[in-house]
């Protein structure tokens, strides 16, 4: 059920501003990929491009191609929402609909869509999504609470749960746990380890110790100078990235000598 | 241990000393002075407004009676004390009903198309007219509304909807200016969370961005609402004053508060008439409160819950 993204010679624009230049990358099934660099150096915005998110910004576009099953996702009659309902997205704050019920959060994919669900199917969606993010057994007494009555880390597992529940293909995840406490960090993490089973799963983290526990592939972004686009600088398994990376530059932000 | 530097060091070791010093005192006095100076604005600012409530309470209360409420002003003459309101009032929630109903959708649409859509030249237009729209002088929208109907009907013409046009030209830049702001309150976030679920921009719009901020656009609809409800001129100029009540919004003259007002007082400024328009006036300000009020309400239960 999970697919690979390849991309392929992706330059990724606000307005003339060139942001991203030249990524070239295989986004495996099944496994975790985790994107690294300084700030700025457009890991996020190169993550908000594989659902189609950059383009909401105005003015932001995007050049190359970025396959998924043998389709470009940013081919001529591709509906971008289509994309985004294969391809979830977890952002660095948790946001759930503050007007809505922890119940209505999970549901919030069907709901928004206008689209029915018998009562029992929907219990059952809201449950197993709720048990996939590891968040069933805290809420389920309280399902018809605000979502935004929880603790942070809760909220984020909402947000994860909300995402799984539309069952997309691949899940991106951008610094999900910046904003958490180590425990809920740590919750987080394990569920990204069982998540893996069935999704594919792009995070962008500044940890690095977070990308070397959860990932198995990780890429490194740098940008050269301030104004200057970011590039993906190397990529490769987690373990050769963390022990034996092939650039220095890699070999210098890893270990903490940069700049 | 000479300090030749130039970047900021804290002092050498002295004993500290937490006493007063001469700019201290002198902050002391600036704040007390300008904590007067605040509270005496306040209190002035108090003045004008206790003093209209109790005037309106006082004179308009004592002709606050049913049958000021549940008569018109059919057969009364000179200075007999009976007629009523009743026409004004009914004459006063059609015009400005239809008014709200008109400028609502239009405030809201166009409020929804500069936050969600609009970025290039025609947003900053739009803008610019509603800005300058909110400074029209309300006799200026009376006179467009005549001037509209003179050439679809003809000049004699005199109607309800004539009313609630001129006041809707008063009502959508305030309309789209405070929904505008109510939009803008709702973070980017919910919007993004929306889209990432793959729900396409109509429906973040309808369900995420118009849901969260109902509360705050209910509210503004009513602050437009009284923002209109007591103006005057402009519906002295459409729909005038008539003695009986006028269901029809289509055909004739309509009665309203304000003009009810102020054609009672130009009548008889010492005597009867006087005493109707201080009625009427409080009336007015008794429909605004209890649109107020219905607004809370409303606000209250579609307002976001925390916890």
């Amino acid at each position: 059920m999970s697919k690979r993204i390849d991309v392929s010679d992706l330059d990724i624009y606000y307005g003339d501003f060139k942001a991203v230049q030249g990524v070239t990358m295989a986004i495996e099934p099944r496994s975790v990929t985790a994107l690294i660099g300084p700030s700025g150096c457009g890991k996020s915005t190169f993550l908000r491009t594989l659902n189609r998110m950059h383009e909401v910004i105005p003015g932001a576009r995007v050049e190359g191609k970025a396959v998924m099953d043998g389709v470009d996702i940013y081919g001529s009659g591709v509906d971008p929402v289509e994309v985004r309902r294969q391809i979830g997205m977890v952002f660095q704050r948790p946001n759930p609909f503050p007007t809505m019920s922890i119940r209505e959060n999970v549901l919030a994919g069907v709901k928004l869509n206008n689209r029915r669900m018998p009562k029992a199917a929907a219990d059952e969606l809201v449950e197993g999504s709720l048990r996939h993010a590891n968040l069933w057994n805290e809420v389920k007494d309280r399902l018809d609470k605000p979502g935004s009555g929880l603790s942070g880390g809760q909220q984020q597992r909402l947000c994860i749960a909300r995402a799984i529940a539309v069952s997309p293909q691949v899940l991106l995840m951008d610094e999900p746990c910046s904003a958490l406490d180590p425990i809920s960090t740590l919750a987080i993490e394990d569920l990204i380890h069982e998540l893996k089973e069935d999704y594919t799963i792009v995070i962008v983290t500044h940890n690095m110790q977070q990308a070397s526990r959860v990932s198995d592939r990780t890429g490194f972004f740098n940008l050269e100078a301030t104004g200057q686009p970011g590039q993906l600088v190397e990529m490769d398994d987690t373990t050769t990235m963390f022990s034996a990376p092939s650039k220095k530059a890699t070999e210098d932000y890893i270990s903490g000598r940069f700049g | 241990m000479t300090a030749v530097t130039d970047r900021p060091v804290p002092a050498p070791d002295v004993a500290p000393n937490f006493t007063t010093s001469p700019s201290g005192r002198r902050r002391k006095r600036t704040n007390a002075i300008m904590a007067t100076l605040v509270t005496l604005a306040f209190l002035i600012a108090l003045v004008p407004l206790i003093s209209l409530l109790t005037e309106v309470v006082i004179r308009g209360g004592s002709m606050l009676t049913w049958q000021f409420i549940s008569t018109d002003m059919t057969g009364v003459f000179g200075d007999s004390p009976d007629g009523g309101v009743r026409h004004a009032i009914l004459g006063t929630l059609q015009i400005t009903g239809l008014a709200t109903l008109i400028s609502a959708p239009i405030g809201l649409f166009a409020a929804v198309y500069l936050v969600e859509y609009g970025h290039g030249r025609l947003a900053k237009t739009l803008t610019f007219f509603v800005d300058v729209m909110t400074g029209i002088p309300s006799i200026v929208a009376g006179l467009f509304a005549v001037a509209l109907f003179a050439i679809l009907i003809g000049p004699a013409y005199r109607s309800g909807v004539m009313g609630a046009i001129a006041l809707s030209v008063l009502m959508i830049p305030v309309v789209v200016r405070s929904c505008e702001e109510m939009l803008k309150l709702v973070p980017n976030e919910l919007r993004e969370a929306s889209y990432a679920l793959g729900v396409p921009k109509y429906l973040t719009i309808i369900k995420v961005v118009l849901r969260t901020s109902l509360a705050g656009i209910v509210t503004s609809i009513v602050l437009a609402i009284a923002r209109v409800i007591g103006e005057t001129a402009p519906l002295l100029l459409t729909v005038g004053i008539v003695t009986s009540m006028n269901t029809s919004m289509l055909d004739g003259r309509v009665a309203t508060l304000p003009v009810f007002a102020y054609s009672q007082y130009s009548q008889d400024a010492l005597g009867v008439g006087a005493d109707r328009a201080w009625g009427a006036a409080l009336v007015l300000i008794l429909i605004i409160m209890i649109l107020n009020l219905v607004a809370r309400f409303i606000s209250s239960r579609f307002s976001i819950a925390e916890k």
